[in-house]
């Protein structure tokens, strides 16, 4: 197949990016998406150009880390991780947009690549349970009802991408935070810390400069793991209930 | 970049963003229920002048002695007025804030020119802003022609009725309103969804799949089309 792509080309983080565009004239439909961006670098480094920077990991859709906006839409037109996308998708004689996650609190640090720390920030204000280490607990101690532990089970499959951010319009992290709200509020572990939980990766959410949800929706259309709209009302029903204990706030 | 360190600055979960969108969609909510008390009442209007006025005049006088004449106007006046503040005041700092969270580069926030309507956005979620502005702007109008009747295109009159037909006898009056009750409408159909969700009241995977969707689109679309009956009616000469 014969490609076009045009990427977003930012040498740093306080350097002004512009679109650049890269013909490719020998993809193969085989190859993952970011094959074809490896192809790409290996004949950029050849000619003695700078290769496109971008972030991967586990190429198996797991890790979170390749996130980028391909067309206009975060992962691409499939709903999965751009490592797991393929060039099937695509149509030979196709020209692709690529540009990084665009969010105030995921400033990019180089071409494709953004600064995800303000979600570790996040989870670290609240995202745990605190339980005690050494040998496993009888795991029949605790029973949990299948519905809510299935529910915390699909809320858990987040894996930190940011393709809910980069979706949003408001740039809001509530799906992802509501995620692992949603994840442990459900459980019996995670009862003891359910309301300063929420309350500190709330508070730790605005701190990063994150938008606010106006419910749109395009977090779940992006999300390639599926996390349910329905998350985001289980944290406003946290927080509310966090909010109107005396002395909480 | 010790990216687990939490030096942030951070504010009260009370004083949120989310905390802050609690008070739009109750604010907002508010206003729906006097929107839908006020279109029962606009509704009237078919039942003729003595209808009309005898309900207006019965608003006024509700429950004196215990109220001082126009009690419960005033009582649901400052409720209005203090919902519409506090509605806009988060709207606008919101706005401002989401702006800048969705990280624009030169003027754009993606380059591509493709996926620019999102994968499932509705039209509504689009105009909610600007939207939000026009209704603003037509309530403050509407105020200074049916309520003090400042402006009072086709004549003034004591009886509201009469304000009410003599305004909407022009082409011009009916046009406005109806450019205001469809941003309404258009408010509606995605706000009612969205506040009710922000109320922890959506158990649904996605926006389309819930059950508080129709239920939005039934309600706004009930509130538009009660608000334009009595106007094209009265243009139309059907009836006043
Ligand atoms: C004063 C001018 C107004 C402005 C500037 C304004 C603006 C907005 C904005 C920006 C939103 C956020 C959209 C979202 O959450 O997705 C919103 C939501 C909403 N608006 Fe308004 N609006 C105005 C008047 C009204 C009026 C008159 C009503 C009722 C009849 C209303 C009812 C609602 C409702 C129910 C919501 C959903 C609240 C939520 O998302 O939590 N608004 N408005
Ligand atoms: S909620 Fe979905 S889109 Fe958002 S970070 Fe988690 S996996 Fe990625
Ligand atoms: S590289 Fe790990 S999810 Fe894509």
């Amino acid at each position: 197949m014969k490609i076009t792509v045009r990427i977003w080309r930012q040498k740093g983080p306080e350097a002004k990016g512009t679109m650049v565009p890269y013909e490719l004239d020998d993809v193969s439909e085989h190859m993952s998406f970011l094959e074809m961006l490896d192809v790409l670098n290996e004949r950029l480094t050849l000619e003695g150009e700078e290769p496109v920077a971008f972030d991967s990991d586990c190429r198996e859709g797991i890790c979170g880390m390749c996130g980028v906006v391909i067309n206009g839409i975060a992962h691409g037109p499939e709903v999965t991780t751009t490592c797991q996308l393929h060039m099937r998708t695509f149509n030979d004689g196709d020209t692709i947009d690529i540009e990084p996650w665009r969010a105030g609190a995921f400033p990019v640090v180089k071409d494709l690549v953004v600064d995800r720390g303000a979600f570790d920030r996040i989870i670290a204000a609240g995202g745990y349970i605190t339980a005690p280490t050494g040998s496993a607990p009888e795991a029949n101690n605790l029973p949990v009802p299948k519905i809510d532990a299935d529910h915390a089970f699909e809320a858990a499959t987040c894996i930190g991408c940011g393709a809910c951010v980069a979706a949003c319009p408001n740039g809001s992290a509530m799906l992802f935070t509501a995620a692992k709200i949603t994840h442990l509020g459900l459980l019996p572990q995670g009862q003891p810390e359910r309301e300063s939980r929420v309350l500190n990766m709330v508070e730790q959410m605005d701190a990063e400069g994150f938008g606010s949800c106006t419910n749109i929706g395009e977090c779940t259309a992006a999300c390639p793991k599926g996390i349910p709209l329905d998350v985001i009302s289980q944290l406003n029903r946290d927080l509310m209930g966090a909010l109107a204990k005396p002395g909480s706030a | 970049m010790a990216s687990t360190q939490l030096t942030k600055k951070r504010v009260p979960a009370s004083r949120s963003t989310v905390a802050m969108k609690y008070a739009m969609a109750v604010s907002g909510l508010i206003m729906v229920g006097y929107l839908i008390l006020h279109m029962y009442g606009n509704l009237k209007v078919f039942g003729g002048q003595e209808a009309f006025d005898a309900y207006a005049h019965h608003l006024r006088t509700f429950g004196e002695p215990m109220l001082p004449y126009e009690g419960l106007l005033w009582i649901v006046r400052v409720a209005l007025l203090a919902s519409v503040l506090v509605h806009a005041w988060a709207a606008i700092t919101l706005w401002r804030r989401n702006k800048a969270a969705a990280g624009y580069s030169g003027g754009k926030r993606y380059h591509s020119s493709k996926g620019a309507t999102g994968v499932q956005r509705s039209y509504a979620s689009f105009t909610l802003r600007w939207g939000g502005v026009i209704i603003l702007v037509f309530i403050v109008y509407h105020l200074l022609h049916l309520t003090a009747n400042v402006i009072s295109p086709g004549g003034a009159s004591d009886s509201p009725y009469q304000r009410t037909v003599n305004g909407f006898e022009i082409w011009w009056v009916v046009l406005s309103y109806t450019i205001a009750v469809l941003a309404v409408g258009l408010h509606l159909w995605h706000g009612i969804w969205s506040a009710l969700t922000t109320l922890g009241q959506n158990r649904s995977k996605t926006r389309l799949a819930s059950r508080l969707t129709p239920l939005a689109w039934f309600v706004s679309a009930v509130i538009t089309i009660g608000f334009l009956l009595p106007p094209w009616a009265i243009l139309l000469g059907i009836t006043g």
